[in-house]
């Protein structure tokens, strides 16, 4: 695979040290709400997860918890819920994996089919937000519920048994996180599709590439920017999820943002909790990571 | 509609043994618009042919059908005897430059000019790309990304990735319109050394009429959709049959007058009181009505009553209203008794004296030079001012 989409070698700004200097000061203004917002709502929360993680776990809530640097919570916390940690790594791929492969057939025909109907189309693939995540997800319960249309109909067909049921089962969870994430990924690949030169490609067939090779070697290599922050986009949040397993799926499908959230609102094993999410944060880095080196997109990070 | 095109030298035969590319009654129209119209044409076997035109008279859209990339509504094409006229663009032996170059931007130099050939899963792509890269004179810069090279390297890039797969035939889509003059001049040049050196067909889209004709054996000029006349450069310059022709490959005057009397060698024209005659062969006129044509460089000044060098049509009574001097050359206008301002260059060979505003002066020129134009057409079309 043809690596890096074309992006010129940034060549650096040649400036008086007058208005560089001035330009810089602009810069560090610019940056201070963001900034402030960060410290408030993410560095001294995540130090305090990260200190949680590092509590005795023989504290309680009503008694109080002791610093000890007892990293033994994070071999702990591996053993004890390792099966819903790789349980949502799967399912978020999954997803991910169902999202690219719908979200690029949706966003190539808005990008290149759509015509004057582009900008309807993509209202409509945003339409959803205006509805609550909640409310969506309950919707789903609802279409995929025992007597609903849609098991009917498979058990018409003999897909599913007599007594099968798709409530409580991997495949209403995936398809549950599949639905609510893919505007994430149709978005970003529209953008990266949209802006690809039509002229290419037919430069491409031009150059005796049948559409079918076309793709591969001209359209696939120029949306990759787009496919790289697509998947991003899903599978982080998909990895984190718990509300689809929650109301689609059963213990069955915990997946680690249901035992996370136990952990915390329920259990009150807050040193657990938190060793638990700073497990899934560092594989998540980890392996966006190694992907986006392998996709050879570092431009984007 | 296409008769001018079908008087000229290379006028379509119906034999099949032509083994260049043949357009026959090519009709393409997109909704009610009708881009090109029924459009006869025949390119020879490694030829260099330009398609002329201004924007929007229909000579990409014809290019675009040749490569496959539209379909004609109407009419058929052939290349070496093979219908192609819905053949895929990716299964023709015709190849494009194009006017944007549409470089792949994420492939470097070197892949860029072998994707054609990998796709044809040739052998030794890696020397052909070399050798190819060689002959534009870009071989150190193989393993460059197309943004980091200038314009004119850009160019050659993209006639190099065309001309590798050893096309039938090679289309241009204005490929020097991005350039700048001197760039331009110097990959016209280089264009035609090409051209001569690899012996392929070459149709090259231009609305530069000067590109067109320093570079092609052969012209057609293309208005709406049609072609008004094809041949030598030398040939639509000096012998045009249609006032676009006329006003859009160089300059000439256009003055109305009533023909008199036609005999087998000499039309003879009333033009304002003045007989003029014009060679039977460059009159192409139907009615008794007719433009006189004659190009500014072919009219001769002098003083009033002076026996200029041109025996034959001498008219009186013109004055002087401007004079531009360019060191070559020195053009005037002169304004005629009948209020008609004609164009004159004169060359600066030193015989002749110049003229200043306002002084009268007599015109001459030689019969051959005229030609004699129908006169329902427009006098204005094709002129620079109305692209």
């Amino acid at each position: 695979m043809a690596s890096t989409a074309g992006v010129a070698p940034a060549t650096p700004a040649p400036a008086s040290d007058e208005s560089g200097r001035r330009r810089g000061l602009t810069g560090y203004f610019l940056l201070v709400p963001g900034v402030v917002w960060l410290a408030l709502f993410f560095v001294i929360p995540f130090y305090s997860l990260v200190a949680a993680s590092l509590f005795d776990p023989s504290g309680s809530v009503v008694s109080g918890y002791e610093m000890t640097f007892h990293f033994q919570n994070y071999p702990d916390a591996i053993r004890e819920y390792w099966e819903p940690l790789v349980r949502s790594l799967w399912y978020a791929g999954l997803s991910t994996l169902f999202c690219l492969i719908l979200g690029y057939v949706l966003a190539y025909a808005i990008a290149f089919k759509a015509g004057r109907w582009k900008n309807l189309m993509l209202v409509l693939v945003i339409a959803p937000f205006f509805t609550s995540f909640l409310i969506r997800t309950l919707s789903w319960k609802l279409i995929l519920a025992d007597d609903g249309f849609v098991v009917n109909a498979l058990q018409a067909v003999h897909i599913l048994g007599a007594e099968g049921r798709l409530l409580a089962t991997p495949v209403a969870v995936i398809a549950g996180i599949t639905y609510n994430f893919l505007p994430f990924m149709v978005l970003p690949l529209f953008a990266s599709i949209d802006k690809i030169d039509h002229r290419l490609i037919e430069a491409s067939s031009d150059l005796y590439a049948n559409p079918f090779v076309g793709f591969w070697k001209v359209t696939w290599p120029l949306s990759l920017p787009g496919v790289v922050s697509g998947t991003l986009l899903t599978f982080i949040p998909a990895a984190g999820d718990y509300i689809n397993a929650q109301l689609l799926g059963s213990p069955n499908q915990r997946m680690v943002g249901n035992v996370i959230q136990n952990l915390f609102t329920n259990a009150n094993d807050y040193p657990a909790a938190s060793a638990l999410s700073m497990i899934l944060m560092i594989l998540i880095i980890g392996m966006v990571l190694v992907y986006v080196r392998r996709a050879g997109t570092e431009e984007l990070l | 509609m296409s008769s001018p095109a079908d008087l000229t030298v290379q006028a379509p035969s119906s034999d099949d043994s032509f083994d260049g590319l043949r357009l026959r009654n090519v009709t393409k129209s997109f909704g009610s618009f009708t881009a090109v119209n029924d459009l006869d044409l025949d390119v020879p076997r490694g030829a260099f042919f330009a398609l002329l035109g201004p924007s929007g008279c229909g000579k990409t859209t014809t290019l675009r059908m040749v490569a496959g990339l539209e379909t004609p509504t109407q009419g058929s094409i052939t290349l070496a005897g093979q219908d192609i006229t819905y053949a895929k663009p990716y299964r023709r032996p015709v190849n494009t430059v194009f006017q944007s170059y549409a470089l792949f931007p994420h492939l470097d130099i070197h892949e860029n000019v072998a994707f054609g050939l990998k796709r044809r899963k040739v052998k030794d792509v890696d020397d052909q790309v070399r050798q190819m890269l060689d002959l534009v004179e870009l071989d150190s810069q193989a393993r460059k990304k197309p943004a980091q090279l200038s314009g004119g390297q850009q160019q050659r890039v993209a006639l190099a990735r065309a001309l590798i797969n050893q096309p039938e035939v090679l289309l241009l889509d204005e490929p020097l319109g991005a350039l700048d003059l001197k760039l331009r001049r110097a990959m016209q040049i280089e264009l035609k050394r090409i051209q001569t050196e690899v012996g392929l067909t070459f149709i090259h889209v231009t609305h530069d009429q000067e590109e067109a004709m320093t570079m092609a054996d052969t012209v057609a000029v293309m208005n709406a959709g049609v072609i008004e006349q094809m041949g030598a450069p030398e040939e639509l310059y000096e012998n045009p049959r249609t006032t676009f022709v006329a006003n859009f490959l160089g300059q000439s005057n256009l003055i109305v007058g009533q023909i008199k009397n036609r005999s087998s060698d000499f039309v003879t024209v009333d033009m304002h009181g003045i007989d003029v005659s014009v060679p039977a062969a460059r009159a192409h006129v139907e009615g008794d009505k007719a433009w006189i044509g004659i190009r500014p460089e072919k009219v001769l000044i002098g003083d009033p009553g002076e026996e200029l060098d041109a025996p034959g049509n001498s008219i009186p009574g013109g004055v002087v209203t401007d004079v531009s001097f360019n060191g070559v050359s020195t053009q005037y206008l002169v304004r005629m008794p009948w209020g008609q301002e004609l164009q004159v260059f004169q060359q600066n060979t030193g015989h002749r004296r110049l003229y200043r505003s306002g002084e009268s002066v007599e015109l001459s020129w030689r019969p051959d030079y005229a030609f004699l134009l129908d006169h329902s057409q427009d006098a204005r079309a094709g002129q620079e001012d109305d692209d």
